[in-house]
């Protein structure tokens, strides 16, 4: 719909070169032991690359409000899906003697 | 219908829809949105047929305690079938890709769906789904449950359960490119005039379903492929010995399988509200009520899964929480059960074969839905999970709503699709039939299930055989009314009465074109100027020249 404004090629080397330093970040800490925060950086990083890859590489920034409802409805069911789950898992241990 | 006046006998169209083109390659390669209908009507039919055939042999085996005519292993897999054909292969496409796919581009005013080449992708779709169920089936069976339950299904069946779950997602796929196309249709091509507040019911139930199919169906498939992981490569995921959690599967499973059950139901639902007026010839009550209830549904549907799994070792605490929630679901259902009493009170009501299944849906879906509270307690669900009261409860909901819901709509569209009335008196028998074969199968099955029959055992004890043959010769008075509309439809094709285009003097877009419709469903594009239940009132719709 809306194709007046495309990222430019330099735009695209530069997300390119953050998820290298992503991935080299993920690599990198995976040698640190953070104990209970080692999934909250890698996925925290993961996330980030992620958003980059759906905004900039797959046009969302540029596209309609519409399309940017849809995938915020997505993303929006799937932490659904995980604080409603998470409901069960974390709350398991408060069980009364 | 013979009035004082003399009325012209209504003419077949010239040219239709159905006679545009002959040949079995305009037919496999259309991308008209009505003559894909008639392909996935002809298909879940098929599907229908063998889950029909799968419970006819479960019901068989049920007369007698001892397990005398399967073996386990067959029985086991008798109602995995059954359950794997009706759901995925026939509820969830009925109403939706055949009487939706059919009507939602006629009722909001345009020539076909948005794509209708995804439309017919869709048709493929769904056929090469079909195709791996039926493969899984003939090469041995299945017998996971429909549920696919790990680690069961995953680690110690030595059956076909990836075949069958290949078959599922792909299956999944055709519903989510079905919603897709009912989404932008709806969002886009409405005629000129129809506003979101003029939108058939029929349209909003089926918009509300397609916000499930595109939202929940990932999951079914992320859930299986998850699965065959497990199962193919031993990675662990659900099944603790190789480090997983059972509970995350069942988590999984139901986040989609719970609101699958309201892209069942609603388009259903969309049937009835339609039925109701047309027949009461009353302006439906509460027309933003019904309306939203569907999209409620649609949202609030997402967030009950967990009681299925209220015995399954889940937190107490998270227990309560889906339990209320379930609860809360039920009020926009009610909201639709009262608006449809409301839209009958003081109508002048005409027992015509759809109001006779739309009043046996209101009835039977009342009873599902209400049964659906007494699972959803907590303390109660104890007691009655996993017994023949789950299976009553969602064959009220599933075949006394659902299929009630298909078969009325089929009724009342049949004129539409194929420009010809099916025939009244046998039609109205078959509706008295499935209704008292119906309740003769199900009702049975709450009382077993309430003195504590299991669900999915091959024998019981001999005390219980009463209602199971109750529950069996309910079954086949259930299969006569299911089979009489296939005969008299067939026969109506060629010696029905030529309806005309409005048969019923029903409002909306659909009875305004010819029936059965052109290929480009209009001769002009409608402007539309009224409510769409403008019944009792000039419901004329101008047309432009
Ligand atoms: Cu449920």
């Amino acid at each position: 719909m809306s194709e007046h404004s495309h990222p430019t090629p330099g735009l695209y080397v530069v997300i390119l070169l953050a998820l290298v330093v992503g991935t080299c970040l993920t690599w990198g800490i995976a040698f640190v032991d953070l104990g209970k925060w080692n999934p909250v950086v890698a996925l925290t990083i993961a996330v980030i690359k992620a958003v980059l890859v759906v905004l900039f590489f797959m046009h969302v920034h540029y596209s309609s409000k519409l399309t940017k409802v849809t995938i915020s409805a997505g993303v929006f069911w799937l932490m659904i899906m995980i604080t409603m789950s998470l409901s069960d898992y974390l709350t398991r241990t408060f069980l009364p003697q | 219908m013979s009035t004082a006046t003399a009325i012209v006998k209504p003419v077949m169209p010239e040219r239709h829809f159905l006679n545009d083109n002959y040949g079995i390659r305009s037919w496999l390669l259309t991308k008209d949105h009505k003559r894909i209908a008639i392909l996935y009507l002809f298909s879940i039919t098929f599907f229908f047929l063998i889950g029909g055939v799968f419970a006819s042999l479960i019901r068989l085996h049920l007369l007698t305690p001892n397990g005398e005519l399967f073996e386990a292993d067959t029985y086991n897999k008798l109602f995995t079938m059954h359950g794997v054909n009706m759901v995925f292969f026939f509820l969830i496409p009925s109403v939706p890709a055949v009487l939706g796919n059919f009507l939602v581009p006629i009722m909001v005013g345009t020539k076909d769906l948005a794509f209708p080449k995804i439309n017919l992708l869709s048709w493929y779709l769904y056929m090469a789904g079909g195709t791996f169920s039926m493969a899984a089936m003939v090469s041995g069976g299945v017998d996971s449950g429909w549920t696919f339950y790990a680690p069961l299904s995953s680690g110690y069946l030595k059956t076909h359960v990836i075949m069958l779950a290949v078959g599922v997602i792909i299956a999944g796929f055709s519903s989510i490119f079905t919603g897709l196309n009912f989404i932008v249709t709806v969002h886009r091509m409405r005629a000129p005039g129809m506003t979101w507040g003029r939108l058939p019911l029929f349209v909003w139930s089926n918009y509300a379903a397609s916000l499930i199919m595109i939202l929940g169906t990932p999951v079914i498939a992320i859930t299986l492929i998850l699965l065959a992981l497990e199962r193919g490569f031993h990675i662990g995921i659900f099944d603790p010995k190789l480090g997983g959690d059972p509970v995350l599967f069942q988590h999984m499973f139901w986040f989609y399988s719970h609101p699958a059950v309201y892209i069942m139901i609603l388009p259903g639902m969309g049937v009835i509200s339609e039925i109701v007026p047309c027949f009461s010839r009353k302006r439906v009550f509460g027309y933003s009520f019904v309306a939203f209830s569907s999209v409620a549904i649609a949202v609030f549907g997402f967030v009950v899964w967990a009681h299925h799994m209220f015995v399954a070792g889940i937190s107490v605490y998270s227990a309560l929480v889906f339990s209320l929630l379930s609860y809360a679901v039920a009020i926009p259902s009610a909201v639709k059960v009262f608006n449809w009493t409301a839209t009958m009170y003081k109508g002048s009501i005409e027992m015509s074969t759809p109001m006779l299944y739309a009043m046996a849906f209101i009835g039977l879906f009342t009873i599902g839905g209400l049964t659906g509270l007494f699972l959803a307690a907590l303390g109660l669900d104890i007691h009655i999970h996993d017994t023949y009261f789950v299976i009553a409860h969602f064959h009220y909901v599933m075949v006394g709503g659902m299929v009630t819901a298909y078969l009325g709509g089929l009724h009342f569209w049949w004129p539409k699709i194929t420009g010809r009335m099916y025939p009244e008196a046998p039609a109205k028998l078959a509706a008295l039939i499935t209704f008292i074969g119906f309740n003769l199968t199900f009702f049975p099955q709450f009382i077993l299930g309430y003195m504590g029959m299991p669900r999915r055992y091959w024998a019981y004890p001999p005390e219980f055989q009463v209602l199971n043959v109750l529950s069996s010769a309910g079954a086949s008075v259930l299969a006569v009314g299911f089979l009489l509309p296939l005969l008299y439809f067939a026969w109506s094709l060629k010696y029905g009465e030529v309806a005309g285009n409005n048969p019923w003097q029903a409002t909306g877009l659909e009875w305004e074109t010819s029936s059965p419709p052109p290929t480009h469903n209009f001769h002009e594009i409608p402007i539309v100027t009224k409510d769409p239940y403008a019944y009792g009132e000039d419901a004329e719709v101008t047309v432009v020249h």
